[in-house]
């Protein structure tokens, strides 16, 4: 059986146990055998695509067409090494989801909501990868949204959720439309569907410019560029937490695979000032998202901020990787190229490692607010180890994987004076600055999240008694901690597992770096730059060991003199630790005062009066009211304006049939 | 095709438009329905015309039902209704006639001017068929708007249907199943139409459809 054909069967095993999951709704072992079964099917399609991707057929691989969806189409599904990686991201996410499921699950209230969809996602994503015709992408995509959507509404009785699952569909619906617009111009007149046909023909610069706007629109929507973010930050948190790790750390991925496969692969010669659009749009999703996380306190809203964050980061390197094949700079576009691929395998290790643990700590304690955690490191010391590695991965320190990628990003970005385009030589070093601003401004926000919820002293009783959560959950989110440093410290393995993927799209790779000594990895020539995560990961395990021998042999025992009965904290209420607002201040008064209209005030009582001080914050989002209220009041407003409609004579129901009729008919009359 | 052939065709499709006019000021239920019987005349002409012109047999079949059906069935069947209705005497046009006249010239004008354009390459003889054709659709439409009452809606209707035959049979080989099916669609509505129209009676006293617009119950303020 050829890979593909065993993908599909996969696929075909989920959709079924989907249809398992409704019969046995009542069962209680349901969640068990549902997780189990999404767990194996999803790891067999996990080794087949793993296979496929490192076993280098230089071919490129026929489509295997089935006689389903339009009958002079078929459907047509073909693995080509973009393919595989994706479906490597994105069955290694579902297999670990199903995992930490087997566990987490089983807290679920009502879990004949959540099971019969979660097997039916995972599927949806499969095949929106393998779907090599435009009607099948389009309908597994549309499939993909749909069962994510009632994903979210799983628990629907919460005002919060029904309002974010509504947005979520609507902006969905929307970016759908994009997407279906695009796939119609690519199409153009000869009207063929088929990938393999749709990437032979050329597009006027026009076209190919409107199509590039439709995927942005489209495949951004979806994967949450600014400002098509809105939906994201509500959607994700409000999904239990293994689907919340699936939506942000592999649907994502998905939408960026939409738009590499049309903008990479249908659309043909990019123009230079492609790049221009997206860099931009990718480096104020960066800065936006990770400001918008920094101001957040609900610890699952501050991850999907990150997120839109880290997909900034992508659509950065993307747009470099336009740049550079726009002007024939092949090595510099697999660069970057491989770059954005990397930091999509690397943000869905730690985004679903921290979702996991924010799951965790939602098992244990019922809280996703961080100001009412706190000193969970003592009470969940694994979950808070693993957190802990997510945090420093996402934060780009080395050595874990986040460095490497990132690192590669700024790699391709100091390749951009040999760009022959003034416009792009002074604009990619500026959204470099954003990168790094936003790069930063991570580190802080995960310090935030880490510090507050984890450290210090508990703020409210359910945190202070919350327990380690189940061997499931934590072996998932170990797996992957694993997974981080591993392509941390060994990153030239996952580079040469990418060539033939930049290969096919941009015809170049990178050095094959499996060969260059002492596990070093090389982006351009060893006379510019290389890293060794070993290396680093050795210094940094060797220093930080003889810092913690140092200070316990000399500090420890030292004698010091401190206040009696004070046990080293100089105030006993907890509620005087750092919050995340507090924690955040710095940051919020620097960016928030403009980008959030921050307002602070500070109300004191009067003197003598017991009353405590109130401090209240004021924050405000801009492009929700600058955006999304006007347009929603405009549709409100025609719609009242519509109704009247509804209550015609049937006369005048004629009557505006009648009109219609004449005025088309004028048109044609006066239009030829 | 002979000079007298086309002008003969010419001049029946011609015919037809003009009792479509006919049709629009008359403001007694019975001279409207002679007048939709005329019509259905003439078009049972033009259609036998078009037969012999095209030497199409199955064109004659599609004249017998015009004949039979929309010529006689249905005004004597409308007829009947109309007299156990006890509406003959009502006066029912909403705008007046000579707007309507003048909105039914402009309304022919438009379809010349669309479809002699539009059909260029078409053979004349179809050309000329064609635009009086939209013509007569239109005119049709017109009728049903600007009355009020249910049975010359219907009427409207059936004329508008007639213009639809006379652009089939324009156009050279429309298979007789076709004609057959919409023959009997429009008869099918017609039978539709007139149980309502007694039920609409039976419930309202009344078949000015006003009365519905009353009953479509919950109002938005």
């Amino acid at each position: 059986m050829t890979p593909v054909a065993l993908v599909l069967w996969c696929i075909a095993v989920l959709l079924g146990v989907s249809i398992l999951a409704v019969m046995m709704a009542r069962w209680s072992r349901a969640t068990a055998v549902i997780y189990g079964a999404s767990f194996c099917v999803s790891a067999v399609a996990f080794v087949t695509v793993l296979l496929q991707l490192t076993a280098a057929s230089a071919s490129a691989p026929l489509p295997l067409v089935l006689p389903l969806g339009l009958p002079w189409l078929g459907a047509h599904f073909r693995l080509d090494a973009l393919a595989a990686f994706f479906l490597v991201v994105i069955n290694l996410g579902g297999a670990a989801a199903s995992f930490y499921g087997l566990g987490y699950g089983r807290h679920e209230t009502a879990p004949q909501r959540l099971l019969p969809f979660f097997p039916a996602f995972l599927a949806g994503m499969n095949l929106v990868i393998l779907a090599a015709d435009a009607f099948t992408f389009l309908l597994s995509w549309e499939f993909m949204s749909l069962v994510s959507w009632a994903l979210v509404m799983t628990h629907h009785r919460e005002r919060d959720t029904r309002m974010a699952a509504y947005i979520y569909l609507v902006m969905a619906s929307f970016g759908t439309m994009a997407l279906l617009l695009a796939f119609g111009l690519l199409a153009g007149a000869s009207g063929s569907y088929d990938f393999a046909t749709m990437r032979m023909a050329t597009h006027t610069p026009a076209v190919a410019a409107f199509v590039l706007t439709l995927m942005l629109i489209g495949a951004g929507s979806k994967a949450g560029l600014v400002p098509l973010h809105v939906w994201l930050p509500l959607a994700h948190p409000a999904a239990p937490s293994h689907v919340s790790a699936l939506m942000s750390g592999v649907m994502t991925k998905v939408a960026i695979y939409g738009f590499i496969r049309v903008v990479f692969d249908l659309l043909g010669e990019p123009a230079w000032w492609w790049s221009m659009v997206v860099l931009t749009l990718g480096g104020v999703t960066a800065v936006v998202g990770i400001l918008n996380a920094l101001m957040e306190q609900d610890l699952k809203r501050l991850l999907a901020y990150s997120t839109i964050e880290n997909i900034g980061i992508i659509f950065v390197s993307l747009g470099l990787a336009l740049a550079f094949e726009a002007n024939a700079m092949t090595w510099a576009a697999a660069l970057a190229l491989a770059a954005a691929l990397f930091h999509v395998l690397n943000h869905s290790f730690f985004k679903s490692l921290l979702f996991f643990g924010a799951g965790a700590i939602l098992t244990a304690t019922g809280e996703r607010d961080m100001d009412k955690l706190g000193g969970l490191i003592h009470r969940m010391p694994f979950t808070s180890f693993a957190f802990l590695v997510g945090s420093v991965a996402i934060s780009a320190l080395p050595p874990f994987n986040g460095f490497v990628s990132e690192w590669l990003v700024f790699q391709a970005i100091l390749q951009s004076p040999n760009l022959p385009q003034w416009g792009l030589k002074i604009m990619v070093p500026a959204v470099g600055g954003l990168l790094a601003l936003s790069a930063a401004l991570a580190a802080a926000c995960f310090v935030k999240a880490f510090g507050v919820a984890f450290l210090g002293r508990p703020r409210t009783l359910a945190a202070q008694l919350a327990q380690e959560v189940d061997r499931f959950s934590l072996t998932a989110m170990f797996v992957f901690a694993t997974l981080c440093l591993f392509a941390g410290v060994l990153p030239g393995i996952v580079i040469d597992a990418l060539a033939p993927v930049t290969f096919t799209l941009v015809g170049d790779r990178m050095p094959v770096q499996t060969s260059v000594p002492w596990l070093s990895i090389v982006p351009i020539t060893e006379s510019r730059s290389s890293y060794n995560g070993l290396l680093v990961f050795v210094f940094i395990a060797l220093s930080a060991s003889l810092a913690a021998y140092i200070v316990h042999r000399f500090a420890s025992r030292s004698l010091r003199r401190a206040p009696a009965w004070d046990c080293g904290f100089p105030e006993a209420s907890p509620q005087t630790q750092y919050t995340s607002g507090s924690f955040a201040q710095p940051v919020r008064r620097v960016f928030g005062t403009h980008l959030f209209r921050a307002r602070e005030s500070v109300e004191m009582p009067a003197p003598g009066d017991p009353e405590p001080a109130r401090f209240t914050l004021d924050l405000r989002d801009l492009i929700w009211e600058g955006l999304y209220e006007p347009i929603a009041g405009a549709v409100w407003f025609t719609a009242e304006r519509l109704n009247h409609l509804q209550f015609l004579t049937i006369r005048r129901y004629l009557s505006l049939v009648f009109l219609a009729l004449v005025f088309l008919l004028l048109v044609l009359a006066l239009w030829s | 095709m002979n000079g007298l052939t086309f002008d003969i065709a010419h001049l029946l499709a011609g015919g037809l438009v003009l009792v479509s006019f006919m049709m629009l000021y008359q403001d007694r239920l019975y001279s409207l329905l002679n007048m939709f019987a005329l019509h259905s005349l003439v078009l049972t002409l033009s259609v036998a015309w078009q037969a012999y012109v095209q030497q199409a047999p199955h064109l004659y079949v599609t004249a017998t039902i015009a004949l039979v059906f929309k010529a006689i069935i249905i005004p004597v069947a409308l007829h009947r209704m109309i007299r156990r209705l006890g509406i003959h005497r009502e006066i029912e046009t909403v705008v007046g006639i000579g707007p309507t006249m003048f909105a039914g010239m402009a309304l022919v004008a438009l379809s010349m001017v669309v479809m002699l354009r539009v059909t260029q390459a078409a053979d004349p003889l179809a050309r000329e068929d064609l635009a009086f054709a939209l013509s007569v659709v239109l005119l049709g439409l017109l009728v049903m708007v600007t009355r009020r009452n249910a049975v010359s809606q219907i009427v409207g209707f059936m004329s508008l249907e007639n213009g639809l035959v006379l652009a089939a049979t324009g156009a050279k080989g429309m298979p007789l199943v076709v004609e057959i099916s919409v023959a009997f669609s429009i008869l099918i509505a017609f039978i539709v139409i007139g149980v309502f129209l007694f039920r609409i009676r039976e419930r309202f006293d009344t078949v000015d459809v006003r009365a519905l617009d009353d009953f479509k119950g919950k109002r938005r303020r």
